[in-house]
């Protein structure tokens, strides 16, 4: 995969040299205000829908293997 | 049955409103049609046919599979969402269902939408319907060759850098990537957050105006959604009369095979036949869309998929070390290669001290492109390109070679970096540069950002003059120029 991916690279590099200094970056296409919802409280999912879909639910938790390795 | 399949969405609903055509048969009817995939563009289909609605008042619809839908499997083509659930539906689905559209199934799709043949599915690659040795395009390759193959009346993609648009071309059907934040993405699973969009993939351009005007709107659960100023009307007019199109001055016409050229060339012909003026407009940072693109969709990707880790949902490989290693193993075993590929690039290009060089400038190439499509529509209002260099290409002809891949998106790309919208209508056929019968061509027009109505008239009065025969359904499946295919296996020449 490494020469794979410096092949990529390697064309994305043409961009690289364009003089670019002045122009600001882009980084959403659409101009967007802010605006704040209401502070109001609404229905969302509970514990047992929201662990449903967890590969080792416990307890009303998601279970992982323990951060300190056993070997 | 074979009749009333043959209607497009439009049609049916005309009927429908007539009381000649039973909303509920209609759907019945593509349940079945769409249990007879042969072309593996589903990935989940409902038991007892349709699901989502009780009494259909719309035609069913079928859904990329990167859409959640409650309690039905989603898996955006991907292992590691092998099994999922979502415990919600996404908006779009939902306006769908609303709107009493039941839901047929979900399709087949390049993992996490990244692809543009469907060979990335973990689940195997669709096949191109008017040649089953060739991909249908992708990402949204199972949404194309469903409606190509007439296993769908219409259907929901997403667009990327061209994944509705270009297997759009490649099988023949119509594709339109809205202006970015027309259509809630929320329940979308996330590619490149700053570049994803939904849209339809149908027979016909009105059939697209009236998918985009159900999906279209603002969604308090999306913060990027904005909604369009007005719901898409079905488009209207014959001719393009006082209407200016761009050709950029730039089109890499080289770059593109000769067939496709061609049907190009023709189409710009049947623009000024109708009225319109053609002419060449400079688009100088176009063609750095690509070096941008897989710069800053990369980036994003890495972001967005460092979700899935084996704790809250998905699939959790089976480790014996620490939590670090059962998110390794599971990542290493969920993401196919395509995905792997990307991540490394995204990490790469948002690392310290590369920052700048790759993701900074890449933001910069993008304001100039977007920049370049402002100064055209000054004095144009459509930018034209073919939407893609070559007709289908064979199965597994580009997958040793990623790059080659990536310019698919060519002439794609560039809008997607821009925000605006466009659309793919079928041009005509044109014979692969290797030889074989002829394949559907895509003609692209762009137009600034919320000009959809204007987009689809103009496309609508083209798509007439052209009367390229989209609409054939089932199988056999018979292409306008009398190619036969028989559509049960011993179709493909290639």
């Amino acid at each position: 995969m490494a020469g794979e991916l410096s092949g990529i690279l390697e064309h994305v590099d043409r961009i690289a040299g364009l003089d670019l200094e002045d122009v600001p970056p882009t980084s959403h296409v659409v101009e967007l205000e802010n605006v704040l919802r209401k502070d109001e409280p609404h229905e969302s999912l509970d514990r047992d829908t929201s662990l449903g879909q967890a590969p080792d639910p416990v307890d009303g938790a998601f279970r992982v293997p323990s951060p300190q390795a056993e070997g | 049955m074979t009749e009333m399949l043959d209607l497009t969405v439009v049609q049916a609903h005309e009927a429908m409103a007539a009381g000649e055509l039973s909303a509920a048969e209609y759907a019945g009817a593509w349940a079945e049609a769409a249990a007879g995939d042969e072309l593996n563009a589903y990935l989940w289909r409902p038991e007892d046919g349709a699901t989502g609605v009780e009494s259909p008042s719309i035609a069913p619809v079928a859904v990329k599979d990167i859409f959640c839908t409650e309690g039905v499997p989603t898996t955006a083509g991907s292992r590691i969402l092998e099994g999922y659930r979502p415990p919600y539906t996404a908006t779009a689905v939902r306006k769908l269902i609303e709107a009493g559209a039941p839901i047929l199934g979900k399709l087949n799709m390049d993992e996490f939408a990244m692809g543009s043949s469907n060979e990335n599915s973990a689940y195997g690659p669709v096949l191109n319907p008017w040649d089953r040795g060739r991909v249908p395009g992708g990402s949204s390759g199972g949404s194309a060759a469903a409606v190509a193959g007439g296993l769908a009346p219409w259907a929901i993609g997403t667009d990327t850098g061209g994944s509705i648009r270009q297997p759009a071309s490649l099988c023949g059907i119509v594709g339109l990537k809205p202006t970015y934040g027309a259509i809630s993405r929320y329940g979308m699973i996330a590619f490149a957050s700053s570049l994803d969009q939904c849209g339809p993939l149908t027979r016909d351009v009105a059939d697209a105006a009236l998918l985009l005007s159900i999906l279209q709107g603002r969604d308090p659960c999306d913060s990027t959604s904005v909604g369009l100023p007005e719901a898409p009307r079905l488009p209207e007019g014959e001719d393009l009369k006082g209407l200016r199109f761009a050709v950029p001055a730039e089109l890499a016409r080289d770059a593109i095979e000769p067939g496709v050229r061609e049907v190009f060339e023709a189409t710009l012909a049947t623009i000024e036949r109708l009225g319109g003026e053609i002419a060449e407009a400079p688009l100088p940072h176009a063609e750095h869309g690509i070096s941008a693109y897989y710069v800053i969709a990369p980036a994003e990707a890495s972001s967005n998929l460092a979700r899935y880790d084996g704790v809250r949902y998905g699939m959790r490989a089976e480790s014996s070390g620490d939590v670090i290693e059962m998110y390794e193993a599971t990542r290493a075993a969920g993401f196919g290669p395509e995905v792997k590929r990307r991540i490394m690039l995204g990490t790469y290009a948002l690392s310290s001290g590369y920052y700048d060089a790759y993701y900074g400038q890449a933001q910069k190439v993008r304001t100039k492109i977007a920049g370049d499509f402002t100064a055209a529509f000054e004095d144009f209002d459509f930018v034209v390109t073919p939407t893609s260099p070559s007709v289908a290409f064979g199965l597994g002809e580009k997958t040793g070679d990623p790059l080659a891949m990536y310019l698919n998106d060519f002439f794609t790309v560039p809008m997607s970096l821009a925000g605006i919208p466009a659309i793919s209508i079928p041009a005509g056929l044109a014979e692969p540069a290797g030889g074989g019968p002829r394949l559907p061509v895509g003609f692209q027009l762009a137009a600034p950002a919320f000009g959809e109505q204007k987009l689809l008239d103009a496309a609508h009065a083209l798509e007439q003059a052209i009367g390229f025969e989209a609409h054939p359904s089932g199988a056999p499946y018979v292409p306008m120029d009398g190619i036969k295919r028989t559509g049960n296996g011993e179709a493909g020449d290639g």
